[in-house]
């Protein structure tokens, strides 16, 4: 069972670096696994899900970049991306509602989109979740391809709140009109039980304290905050008690000592200081990742464990880390 | 060889730029720091710092303006002062300083100019480059040290003046300014059958009272678009000045390199100084002569005989280390080969995170090494 069965759009925030891109991606192919079609999005223009998945730059088109394992029933599904970028969100938004293809490429033209971002980035902002809305509540006769969930690799921690609280951004700029009901609607697809806000961090200080920042600012909105993600967790190598001490730097060195000889290491005597000093730095980073592990889980939210890769994250790892998140629940 | 005390003995500006995440604030508090240890006059201007570093160099105030560091060594008589960037002040201060008081109360008014100046997109970058203009300006001090925005892009500030300049210059701006030339009587009034299909557009779209607003704000701000421009070209030279260098940030991953390297690369085109390239997080280990082969088969050899766990663990450590400071070797190796005139000076993994000036120091000491 999964901890988010009503969710159809899943949101992913983190602070740079953390793996956002990557966690996003993994999580669609987990939502996908075992014959659901699931769609990934992205609005930074940063082309972060093809160098993923490795395909040509992404048009503003929905493509097929994946194919997910096959789950019980035996049927593979697939991950479709898309990257959104305000110029053709609005383009098509007039085509749409306004019937005015051309009136749109005019403002293109004129610079509209880019004067628009400039002055109030809160209409650029409705424009990118108001596309992500559109896919995530497609329903049948002629409206395109339908999906089973939409992932949305969304802007960093620190601008998740603002990002998605287009209500808030728009209110003071347009107190009615279409700019306005468009708002309201993304609006009440975020704030509902369709909508999960996943954070994802490394168990370092400064993400997460943004982390905690985001969920208050989430929660504050009114926006429904999901699970926290903690990406790239080492495996514990000391023994737990072994840890308060070392990292005061009190390793027993005899001990060490006695060990490498057990071990056929001779020259032991070379080596004790060394290894004694890398023990002792790393029992301190292991105690600080605890203590930001026990601040993430006052938030009281349910956590998923990614492990750190030691190389550099390709297709195979995805699936490897999508594997993980269904294991422990989230998809 | 990277000589980072022979910069930070001459330059006036130093630029620290880079991807997210990179430890870009650390690294200018830890530059600053020595700059000012070693007898300069510093100042350190910071976008977001972590809280407890930004305590720890007594920015506990948002007032936008430095105030002078507790516990810098003055003896080389020097000074560090540091402040936090308040953007929508910066920007407050602009208007302030560039309209009259009662068309200035129009304009912070505005919907259009509260959400333009408290967004983050472009106006961060544009106010970071504006108050480095400010202190600059001030003379006050010998060097001043930027940390930039943690932007999508680490390019974004660069382009930041030019895209205010394009937007001043705008069509979009002139026809918005079109109405209330024609009389005031507010954008309804259609003066010409062009512009009337393009005000239509627009009312559909934004609505009328939207449209009203945003036309307002730019006639207000249109006073003041000379001044504007002026600033973020003057910005934008001082830049390029001798005194002026760019050290760029990055860690040994693949997303900070691409982006590091292609920041190397536009600093190139755009004829700005690059100082060279600061890489933290770099994993070493100082214990020579113990392969990852050699410590995992007698980590092994401890399991199976159920000796020592200490040692067992010790070792696994080290073959953890070792694996990863290969693997960084490797990342930085990759760059330097696409990037062989950039100098390199890296920073090993700090097994705790660094608030207080004592550990900024040892950054300092390490960078300088």
């Amino acid at each position: 069972m999964s901890d988010f069965p009503s969710v159809k759009l899943h949101v992913v925030t983190g602070k740079g670096g953390t793996g956002k891109t990557t966690v996003a991606g993994a999580l669609a192919l987990a939502l996908a696994a075992g014959g659901r079609q699931v769609l990934l999005t992205e609005v930074e223009g940063r082309q972060g899900i093809a160098q993923m998945f490795d395909t040509p730059p992404l048009p503003y088109e929905e493509r097929k970049v994946a194919v997910a394992p096959p789950g019980r029933g035996g049927q593979g599904g697939d991950v479709y991306a898309l990257a959104i970028d305000p110029e053709a969100a609005l383009i098509e938004y007039l085509e749409i509602f306004y019937n005015l293809k051309r009136a749109g490429s005019a403002l293109k033209r004129l610079g509209a989109i880019d004067f628009a971002t400039t002055i109030a980035p809160g209409l650029r902002d409705v424009l990118l979740t108001g596309k992500v809305m559109e896919a995530a509540t497609r329903e049948r006769r002629g409206g395109g391809r339908l999906y089973d969930a939409v992932v949305l690799d969304a802007p960093p921690t620190g601008r998740i709140a603002r990002f998605l609280n287009v209500n808030a951004e728009v209110a003071g700029l347009a107190r009615m009109g279409p700019v306005r009901q468009q708002a309201d609607s993304v609006m009440s697809l975020l704030r509902s039980r369709r909508t999960a806000v996943h954070l994802v961090t490394v168990l370092e200080e400064m993400p997460v304290q943004e982390t905690v920042d985001g969920v208050a600012e989430l929660t504050a909105a009114g926006l429904p905050v999901g699970g926290i993600a903690i990406n790239m967790v080492r495996e514990p190598l000391l023994p737990v008690a072994a840890l308060s001490p070392a990292a005061s730097g009190q390793v027993d060195t005899a001990e060490l000592s006695r060990g490498l000889k057990a071990a056929g290491i001779d020259d032991a005597a070379r080596y004790v200081e060394g290894l004694a000093g890398e023990v002792s730095e790393h029992a301190a980073r292991v105690l600080l990742e605890e203590r930001e592990r026990g601040l993430l889980a006052e938030l009281d939210r349910p956590m998923y464990e990614l492990p750190l890769l030691t190389e550099a994250v390709d297709l195979s790892c995805l699936y490897e880390l999508a594997g993980q998140l269904a294991e422990q629940g989230i998809a | 060889m990277f000589d980072i005390d022979a910069l930070l003995d001459s330059a006036s500006i130093v630029v620290c730029c880079g991807a997210g995440g990179v430890g870009k604030t650390t690294t200018a508090a830890a530059l600053a720091l020595r700059a000012a240890e070693r007898g300069r006059k510093v100042c350190v201007l910071t976008i977001d710092p972590a809280r407890r570093l930004a305590q720890s160099m007594g920015l506990t105030e948002l007032d936008n303006a430095p105030r002078a560091v507790d516990g810098v060594d003055p003896e080389r008589g020097g000074s560090l002062d540091a402040m936090m960037l308040d953007m929508k002040r910066t920007f407050d201060e602009i208007v302030l300083t560039h309209a009259d008081p009662q068309r200035a109360e129009q304009i912070l008014a505005n919907p259009f100019y509260v959400s333009l100046s408290s967004s983050f997109a472009g106006t961060q970058e544009y106010m970071a480059m504006e108050k480095l203009g400010q202190l600059r300006a001030t003379s006050a001090w010998d060097l001043i040290v930027v940390d930039t925005p943690p932007s999508r892009s680490a390019l974004d500030f660069l382009d930041a003046p030019q895209r205010l300049g394009r937007f001043l210059d705008g069509r979009m701006i002139r026809l918005l300014l079109a109405p209330a030339k024609a009389g005031g009587r507010g954008v309804m009034k259609i003066v010409t059958a062009g512009f009337s299909v393009f005000t239509n557009v627009l009312t559909r779209i934004l609505g009328a009272q939207t449209l009203k607003d945003l036309s307002l704000f730019v006639t207000s701000l249109e006073t003041m678009f000379g001044g504007f421009r002026e600033r973020a070209e003057k910005t934008y030279r001082l830049l390029k000045e001798p005194g002026t260098a760019f050290i760029v940030i990055a860690v040994p991953e693949r997303d900070a390199l691409r982006e590091a390297a292609y920041f190397v690369e536009r600093l190139g085109e755009e004829r700005m100084p690059l100082a060279g390239l600061v890489l933290n997080r770099v994993h070493v280990s100082t214990v020579e002569g113990l392969s990852v082969q050699r410590s995992l088969a007698a980590a092994e050899q401890l399991d199976e005989s159920e000796e020592s766990p200490l040692t067992a663990a010790a070792l696994r450590v080290h073959a953890d280390r070792l694996s990863a400071a290969a693997r960084d070797g490797r990342m930085a190796e990759r760059f330097t080969a696409a990037h062989p005139r950039v100098p390199v000076v890296r920073v090993k993994a700090q097994s705790t995170d660094v608030h207080d000036l004592d550990g900024l120091r040892r950054i300092g000491a390490e960078l300088a090494d």
